[in-house]
């Protein structure tokens, strides 16, 4: 790891709204702020429209940003144009999560490598290229000669490295991954984790995780960060997120993953909430996971509460978080 | 206890314009009554088309192999004609599947589409068939059923609408459910608790579930007997405790150590290297034997046969014969 | 999908395969039509209105010109407005279509209401007025029948471009700093061509048709040159007694327009994969 202190990406109360129809907002992300240093993993989890995707495109400017700021190396990313949003596109990558509709069907494996390459005209000739990606290749646990190939002729976890390979084409040092191993099957699963982590040590990259299983995000990532609706709950490292959750839903989220291990499985004790996840649409006023939560209060309906620091790197938004500890 | 369901060296291949694929490929096992048995594997192992076979819905350019028996309490259903295929289906056995939304009519409210069933297959008046219906989704955990009776499937969020699906399934009072990934599609929250529910049905009402799935964790505190699916095989099969506490097939290890743990903090994960065969060409050996750490060179050449390591634990791996 | 299945799928399919041999026959005929020993403009009085003979297998017209020939000729320039007529609406539609769709906002809302426009103008009258001012040739009357045909090709371009700039791999591209020119050039328009296949099929039906109609009213192709619409238009005097100088270019227009009309679903079948499934 780099300097330990080297803040990558900082965002501060960035907002991601969408219109949709009538006066109606989807307000994805709402005014969360958090960093990511340089080196480390972010895993960021949460449950189907918690805003996780959309915060991890807003951050590298694949989405406008609605409101708030996003700051790479301490410039802000929504502000680049023409070169400095191009230089910006070859610092920072994304993984997508469905390896079948992120490769183009219409290209040979070799084109959709290159292409990172032509655009920052990274290789003056073809054969140079060539080269490139068929290193490259190799580099994600292909074979050389896959390059001639249409993308229909590959598994999913083939083609997942692929995608992971247009990434690193343009030798990026943070890279987003949109839940890159949701779509794939368990055994895959692991081979594409242990790839990754394999290129952040090899190469010193910095990771944005996002994904719905916590298991896999808290084996991938230094840092977790719960959302809920657009919000951040919790932040803290994978280690403390485990074993001393803060927030509610964190505790609920966490109790509802099943453990592969029948004796462990039957003596876990369940953190129910309930109803439904709300619209975010129409998200509850206050805290967000008030209507949800076994232990709100009144204060939980009238106040939002803020991400506090509990302790050394772990930030909580909760007001009963402290008499809960009691 | 009764053995409610066997099948018999059922052969399943569909015929597409990559060539024969065979799905399933020679596989025997049993149900016992009252149980949950989990079907566990990878997508493509065949788990999916075994329990379509069981309920008769192999369709073109799907061909259930000659030779192939499943016998529901000693019937052998393969041999059923339509019009006894659609009692069976109804009354002894029904599914749930994967994707709700799919699986529900759009333009119907889900009060009609329960109590058709009820009346396809009961002799009652609509009114009794609506009260059923409305006792069915009281029993899957839907609050304010009656009103919801009137709801459209897109009035209904993913959990509910899987509810929704197993109050069908649940209709009738079917001797064997079997759950096709039925939480697969929904956020682990809900999951857990459409899990707890249908864990509380099971216990209540003693019914026989398979329960078919990719996630070894679902099965932990839910099913009796895990049956492992490999390529189309068989490769293992035991009591929950069996398998997740001696597993026999290399693959199932695998299985089970590729899956990080909540409650272990470990450094790397073990993978299982490559990717399943070509079911259009499955290797004439053990199916796993490219994958296999522990590979030996009869593995590459013929598939071994059932070795019983104690009774209910079975398992098809030359290893385990070595041992012997 | 990959090409070998979707040639199998093609070729599975009796419908697409009888009309796709039925389109050939045609093409085929009028592309070989001057080996008749016929010239389809010779006026010969002596033999007007013959019926079907050895000599004249289709008999002759009011002039005593060949039939069979005038038809195989006459299909040579039909075809030719059809295809020259779709492929000037299939890229002025799909280079607005394209446009349209993936810049969105303010261009987006100016494109389609000019397609409006174009929509709501009746076109025969239209390009009837437009006649009377303009030299009356085939490039006219191409651009013209073009002209109101683009507008279809670009509505499905457009909303196929819509859906397309949203998928995966075109935000990859985005995030690789891709220049928005060589998306649509790379990504958009490759993965449009199902649709403009589509499109393109159904569009020289409608041509083909939109010409006939011309012809049929007098604008079309000028004398003595020969379309199917113009034929008909001469045969309709002697409809009683010479049905036939009607029905051979009646059908030939019918048969051409239904192949290309059945050919265009057919291919939009196999093309769509959410149909195939």
């Amino acid at each position: 790891m780099a300097n330990k202190d080297t803040k990558l990406l900082e965002v501060y109360g960035l907002k991601k709204y969408f219109e949709i129809g009538k006066q109606k907002t989807l307000k994805a992300v709402d005014d969360v702020s958090f960093y990511i240093r340089k080196g480390e993993t972010l895993g960021v989890v949460g449950e189907s429209g918690c805003g996780k995707t959309t915060c991890g495109r807003t951050c590298i400017a694949l989405y406008e940003k609605t409101g708030g700021q996003v700051m790479y190396r301490g410039e802000d990313v929504h502000l680049m144009k023409g070169e400095k949003r191009r230089k910006f596109t070859k610092q920072v990558q994304i993984i997508f999560q469905d390896p079948y509709a992120s490769l183009d069907p219409k290209m040979k494996v070799q084109e959709i490598i290159a292409e990172g390459i032509r655009s920052h005209e990274m290789a003056e000739t073809e054969d140079e290229i060539r080269k490139r990606v068929e290193d490259l290749l190799v580099t994600v646990g292909l074979d050389a000669s896959y390059g001639n190939r249409f993308v229909h002729e590959f598994s999913g976890g083939q083609r997942q490295r692929i995608g992971i390979a247009r990434a690193l084409a343009v030798e990026p040092e943070f890279i987003v991954c949109d839940e890159p191993i949701s779509a794939l099957d368990v055994s895959i699963q692991a081979q594409i984790v242990n790839l990754l982590e394999r290129l952040q040590k090899k190469r010193g990259l910095t990771y944005m995780f996002i994904a719905h299983d916590l298991s896999m995000v808290k084996h991938i990532s230094d840092r977790v960060m719960v959302m809920y609706l657009g919000k951040i709950m919790e932040i803290t490292t994978s280690e403390n997120l485990y074993l001393k959750p803060e927030h509610p839903y964190t505790q609920a989220l966490l109790s509802a993953i099943p453990i592969p291990d029948p004796h462990v499985e039957e003596k876990k004790v369940r953190i129910r909430m309930e109803g439904e996840v709300p619209s975010p649409v129409n998200p509850p006023a206050g805290c967000r996971f008030q209507n949800r939560c076994p232990y709100a209060i009144e204060k939980c309906q009238i106040e939002e509460p803020v991400l506090k620091k509990v302790e050394d790197e772990h930030f909580v938004a909760c007001h009963r978080c402290k008499d809960l500890k009691k | 206890m009764d053995t409610i369901l066997k099948v018999e060296n059922l052969s399943v291949l569909f015929r597409t314009y990559a060539g024969e694929v065979q799905a399933v490929r020679d596989i025997s096992f049993e149900i016992e009554e009252g149980n949950v048995t989990a079907i566990v594997g990878e997508s493509g192992c065949g788990k999916s088309v075994t329990s379509r076979s069981i309920m008769g819905l192999i369709k073109k350019p799907g061909i259930v192999s000659e030779g192939s028996k499943i016998f529901f309490r000693d019937e052998n259903i393969l041999a059923y004609t339509e019009k006894q295929w659609e009692k069976y289906r109804g009354q002894k056995c029904s599914m749930v599947f994967q994707d709700a939304l799919t699986a529900l009519n759009p333009t119907m409210n889900i009060g009609k589409q329960i109590t058709e069933k009820i009346l396809v297959h009961r002799k009652v008046s609509k009114k009794e068939a609506w009260q059923e219906g409305i006792r069915m989704l009281e029993l899957v955990g839907i609050p304010n059923a009656a009103m919801r009776m009137k709801q459209y499937p897109h009035e209904f969020s993913g959990g509910m609408r899987q509810r929704v699906m197993i109050a069908i399934a649940l209709t009738l009072n079917p001797e064997l459910l079997i759950a096709d990934e039925p939480t697969t599609a929904l956020d682990v929250t809900i999951q857990a608790d459409i899990l707890e529910m249908m864990k509380g049905i099971q216990k209540e009402q003693g019914m026989t579930i398979i329960l078919i799935t990719h996630d070894l964790g679902i099965v932990a505190n839910f099913a009796q007997d895990i049956i492992v699916m490999y390529a189309g095989k068989v490769v293992e099969k035991g009591s929950s405790e069996d398998i997740f506490y001696h597993p026999a097939h290399p693959y199932t290890e695998a299985l089970l150590r590729a899956v990080p743990r909540l409650d272990v903090m470990e450094e790397t994960l073990e993978t299982i290297e490559g990717a399943p065969p070509n079911m259009a060409n499955p290797p004439t050996g053990c199916p796993f034997a490219a994958r296999c750490r522990k590979k030996m060179p009869v593995c590459e050449q013929r598939f071994p046969d059932k070795i019983t390591l104690v009774e209910g634990h079975e398992v098809c791996c030359w290893l385990q014969r070595e041992d012997k | 999908m990959d090409r070998n299945a979707m040639k199998k799928l093609f070729l599975s399919n009796k419908m697409t395969v009888v009309c796709t041999v039925l389109l050939l026959a045609v093409l085929l005929a009028s592309l070989l039509a001057p080996l008749s020993p016929y010239d389809p403009d010779a006026v010969n009085v002596a033999e007007k209105l013959h019926n079907a003979s050895a000599s004249h297998i289709l008999g002759t017209d009011e002039l005593g010109r060949d039939t069979f020939t005038r038809a195989l000729y006459g299909g040579r320039v039909s075809l030719l407005v059809g295809f020259a007529a779709m492929c000037v609406a299939v890229v002025i539609g799909t280079l607005i279509g394209t446009i349209s769709g993936y810049k969105g906002g303010k261009v987006d809302m100016v494109c389609m209401r000019i397609v409006d426009v174009f929509l709501s103008v009746p076109s025969l009258l239209f390009i009837i007025v437009v006649y009377s001012f303009m030299p009356r040739n085939m490039v006219t009357l191409v651009l013209m029948l073009a002209s109101f045909s683009w507008t279809r090709v670009a509505r499905v371009v457009r909303a196929q471009t819509l859906t397309l700039k949203e998928r995966d791999f075109v935000l990859a591209a985005n995030a690789l700093g891709v220049r928005q020119n060589v998306i649509i050039r790379r990504h958009i328009i490759p993965n449009l061509m199902p649709q403009i296949i589509v499109a393109a099929s159904l569009s020289i039906a409608n041509a083909i048709l939109d010409e006939s109609a011309l012809s049929f009213l007098g604008y079309g192709v000028q004398l003595p040159m020969a379309s199917w619409g113009s034929m008909l238009q001469s045969a309709q005097q002697y409809i009683l007694h010479n049905p036939i100088l009607a029905i051979v270019p009646g059908s030939m227009i019918l048969i051409t327009v239904l192949c290309f009309n059945v050919l265009g679903d057919m291919l939009q079948q196999i093309l769509d994969p959410k149909l195939v499934k």
